[in-house]
C-alpha cells in the first residue's frame, strides 16, 4: 500500500465497489466532505467515481483507498491536522 | 516554432488493470504495436504484476516503450507534472472503472474504457463519464476484444 503501510490506520470495509465506499459513508458518518479524483488524502491521490466521500469522525479521517486488484477499501486514519485541513477546505 | 515541435509526436497513456484476466497482457501488447505503428508513443502504467507480464513478454522490448508505476502515474497527472493525448483503461472489475473515471477527472486526454472479461456487461453500467467505450466478453480469448478495437481504431484518432 505504498505510504499508507506506515500509517496506523484500520480497515473499516474491505473488497469493497466504489459505490459501497462512498454509500457507506454518506451512512455512517454525520460530516464529509466530497472532493474530485486525484485529490491528495494524506500522501495519497484518491481514485473513483466524482464526488469521491471523505467522512470526517473527530479527528478520524475515512476514505476510499482503491487497488487494482482487490478493489476498494475504507481506511480510517487518526490524525488532528488532516481532518483540520479537510474540513477547512469544506464549503 | 520549428516544424518538428509543431508536430510533436502524440502519446498515450495505457492504465492496465489487475492481470488476473488473460486477455489483458494480450491486448496490450497488440495496442501498443498498433499506436506505434500510427506514429503514438505508448506509456504503460500498472501494478508491478501487471507491468512486470509485459515487461517479461517483451524482453528485448520490441514493442515496450516507458512502463511505470501506476501510483506515480496518477500522482504525476493530478500534480499536472504531465499528461497524454489518448488514455486507454484496462476494466474488468469495480477498481478499473474507478480508475477510468479518475482518469477522466484529471487528465485532459480523449479517454477509452476497454471492458472485457466474464462480467463485463456490469462493468459497462458503472460507466457514466464521457469515454469511448471498446466492450467485449473476452476472458482467456482476446480476439473479441481485437474484434472490438479494430472496428474503433482509436490509433486514427
Amino acid at each position: 500500500m505504498g505510504c499508507v503501510e506506515s500509517m496506523n490506520y484500520e480497515i473499516v470495509m474491505r473488497d469493497a465497489t466504489f459505490k459501497e465506499s462512498r454509500d457507506y459513508i454518506k451512512a455512517h458518518f454525520k460530516e464529509s466532505v466530497d472532493v474530485q479524483p486525484g485529490f491528495k488524502v494524506f500522501d495519497i491521490h484518491v481514485i473513483g467515481l466524482p464526488p469521491i466521500a471523505i467522512g470526517l469522525d473527530g479527528d478520524a479521517v475515512v476514505f476510499p483507498f482503491t487497488k487494482p486488484c482487490h478493489g476498494t477499501f475504507l481506511l480510517r486514519i487518526e490524525d488532528k491536522e488532516e481532518a483540520a485541513r479537510l474540513r477547512a477546505g469544506k464549503k | 516554432m520549428t516544424g518538428e515541435l509543431a508536430t510533436a509526436q502524440k502519446t498515450a497513456l495505457l492504465v492496465l488493470g489487475c492481470p488476473q484476466v488473460p486477455v489483458q497482457t494480450s491486448i496490450a501488447l497488440y495496442l501498443i504495436n498498433r499506436l506505434k505503428k500510427a506514429g503514438i508513443t505508448p506509456v504503460v502504467a500498472g501494478n508491478k504484476a501487471a507491468n512486470t507480464l509485459l515487461v517479461v513478454a517483451d524482453t528485448d522490448r520490441h514493442y515496450l516503450g516507458e512502463v511505470m508505476d501506476l501510483d506515480r502515474a496518477v500522482a504525476m497527472i493530478s500534480d499536472k507534472k504531465r499528461d497524454f493525448d489518448l488514455c486507454f483503461v484496462f476494466i474488468h472489475n469495480d477498481a478499473g472503472v474507478s480508475y477510468a473515471a479518475t482518469m477522466g477527472a484529471i487528465s485532459k486526454a480523449k479517454l477509452s474504457a476497454l471492458v472485457y472479461g466474464e462480467h463485463y456487461e456490469d462493468q459497462l453500467k458503472k460507466i457514466d463519464f464521457p469515454c469511448t467505450t471498446i466492450a467485449a466478453k473476452a476472458v482467456h480469448n482476446p480476439l473479441p476484444l481485437k474484434k472490438a478495437l479494430d472496428e474503433v481504431k482509436p490509433w486514427d484518432a
